[in-house]
């Protein structure tokens, strides 16, 4: 099957303006990228690492400056119309509903615009209609919806044509944490029914962790990683912690084989240990605690991967 | 037939969008009458500075005001309906800063199609209405022949009027790709353009002739078709016959205004240019 994203030397550079002078500043960087059906790919980066200009130039709204890109097998710029009936995306900021009316007219003239046949029109969005829990608010007009509200219709409002990729442009900023969840439930399911390719472009690393399969780390157009979000951990080393909670005060547990105590609490109640994931694993650092002192309970955190982002970038320069 | 169905079903986005448009600006029916009515006054004062002007000075350029009225009437209503259907690209600026118009490159459609149909603003028919009504008043007051050279001539004017203002809304989107603060100086033209077109174009400066009568066509939405259906002896620079030649105005007005969007878009997606 060929693939749904495809650039190759990627490159995009902008003119500046600087005070009197004008200089180059490379975007995107030489960016050779494969994505296949059906994957989940977060795509992160700091801000004016690249992320927006890249995904400008997949859709068709920006022209590189060298290099190919494909998506769904057209070219973008040429073919912007044809493959705009492919793809849904989400610009966290921008909305594609109308503001002053309600958000069932902006899913009909979005049904419209995408040439729906009514029947189809009817079922898709019912079904979304359903999946996101939009009943209570579409007689409402957008203008007055809550962000949460609001963005679970933009995700609606992509999905509409049922696109085979959709780009997800920060899509949780700004949410509470139950807008979060409900709406990465939504998409998760919705990978698993229709198989849909998803590209998210994030600060939240929550989204990744749940989302995705794939991780693409950009650092100032260049493509920084490319892998798993497990592989990322271990590529920058970042560290697991294991934090017990002790039966009684007790001194700083140090010693203990490939593990390193990071901090205690409470005279020692309450102590941190890291340990590297590819040295040893939770369960035998817990052993070699255990042994020591009666532990009543103990979590495990994972890496925190924008301190991992933060690494890569580091290593870099 | 088969034709027929491809048409309509092609047509629908841009009929399903300007339908909601429409019908969201009535929503509000105090609101909507107090935007006709403040547009309707905006027109009116327009009109009676032409007529306060008739006060001072009893010919302007070789006119009469009865005469002016026709001119008066044929470019603001040419204007207006021009104003009614694609005044809303003046948004484009909006759009630039705000980002949403590439939620436009998101959709199966042409940009600028999308631009064009994505508003259309009813309280401007208003302002259609006074043009009407000086056009109407213009006609009924002056000794036109109602012959079908006239008549055709009347809707030939019309028609490539509204192209042709039509063109400068358009000409002026595609400036705004460029300009940052860019309004003012296209609603120079686009405005200073009607205002121009509803004057004589014998009381231009030679310079403003050549802008506003040649470069922007403004002189072939009233002027012109006025010295010809009245049958007034033209400047002498200016043969009678021009005044059939709004549709060719028309055709350069919207060669020059693609060309500029054109531009402008390419710019907007750094193709070069």
């Amino acid at each position: 099957m060929s693939a749904i994203v495809e650039t190759a030397g990627l490159t995009r550079e902008f003119t500046v303006r600087d005070g009197p002078r004008r200089r180059r500043l490379t975007a995107v960087d030489d960016l050779t990228v494969r994505i296949e059906p059906g994957e989940a790919v977060g795509y992160i980066g700091a801000n004016g690492a690249g992320k927006s200009t890249t995904i400008k130039m997949l859709t068709g709204i920006l022209v590189p400056t060298s290099g190919t890109v494909t998506t769904c097998g057209l070219r973008p710029v040429k073919d912007r119309r044809r493959l705009a009936r492919q793809i849904g995306v989400v610009f966290g900021q921008r909305s594609q509903l109308w503001w002053d009316l309600p958000v069932r007219e902006s899913f009909r003239i979005l049904a419209a615009i995408h040439a729906l046949p009514a029947a189809v029109e009817r079922a898709r969005t019912d079904e979304l209609v359903e999946r996101l829990e939009m009943a209570d608010f579409l007689a409402t007009p957008v203008r007055q919806l809550s962000l949460g509200q609001r963005m679970r219709a933009e995700v609606a409002a992509a999905l509409l044509h049922a696109p085979r990729l959709v780009i997800l442009d920060e899509p949780t900023i700004g949410l509470d944490v139950l807008s979060k969840q409900r709406l990465r439930e939504f998409l998760i399911a919705m990978r698993r029914t229709d198989g849909t390719t998803l590209l998210l472009t994030t600060h939240d690393m929550g989204d990744v962790e749940r989302l995705c399969d794939r991780v693409l780390v950009v650092d100032h157009g260049r493509l920084a990683y490319d892998g798993d979000l497990a592989g990322l951990g271990r590529t920058t080393g970042a560290e697991r912690v294991l934090v017990v909670h002790l039966a009684a005060p007790s001194p700083d547990l140090i010693g203990i084989p490939a593990a390193r105590h990071l901090s205690s609490e409470a005279h020692g109640l309450s102590q941190r240990l890291a340990f590297d994931a590819e040295t040893t694993t939770a369960a035998r650092v817990f052993a070699a605690v255990a042994e020591r002192v009666e532990v009543l309970d103990f979590t495990v955190e994972e890496p925190d991967i924008e301190d991992v982002v933060r690494r890569i970038y580091a290593a870099r320069r | 037939m088969a034709e027929g169905v491809t048409v309509r079903a092609r047509l629908r986005p841009y009929r399903v969008v300007l339908a909601a448009r429409a019908s969201s600006q009535t929503v509000y029916r105090a609101n909507f009458v107090l935007d006709l009515i403040s547009s309707l006054l905006a027109a009116v004062v327009e009109l009676a500075e032409v007529w306060v002007l008739f006060h001072a000075v009893t010919r302007l350029g070789g006119l009469e005001f009865h005469q002016i009225l026709l001119v008066f009437g044929l470019a603001d209503l040419a204007f207006s309906l021009a104003d009614l259907a694609f005044g809303h690209c003046d948004n484009l600026p909006t759009y630039l800063r705000a980002g949403t118009l590439d939620v436009f490159y998101l959709r199966p459609q042409p940009l600028l199609l999308q631009l064009v149909t994505s508003d259309i603003s009813l309280r401007r028919l208003a302002r259609a209405a006074v043009g009407l009504a000086a056009l109407g008043a213009g006609l009924a007051v002056n000794d036109v022949a109602w012959d079908v050279g006239g008549v055709a001539l009347l809707v030939v004017a019309l028609v490539s009027g509204c192209a042709t203002f039509a063109a400068m809304f358009v000409l002026a989107g595609g400036l705004q790709f460029f300009l940052v603060d860019g309004a003012e100086m296209t609603s120079a033209f686009v405005y200073g353009g009607r205002y121009a077109a509803t004057q004589p174009a014998s009381v231009w400066s030679r310079p403003l002739q050549v802008v506003f009568g040649f470069f922007f066509p403004m002189a072939f939405t009233g002027f012109l078709p006025t010295l010809r259906l009245l049958d007034l002896p033209a400047p002498a620079w200016l043969p009678t016959w021009l005044g059939w030649c709004g549709p060719l105005a028309a055709l350069w007005a919207w060669a020059l205004a693609l060309l500029c969007w054109h531009w402008g878009v390419r710019h907007y997606r750094g193709g070069g240019g």
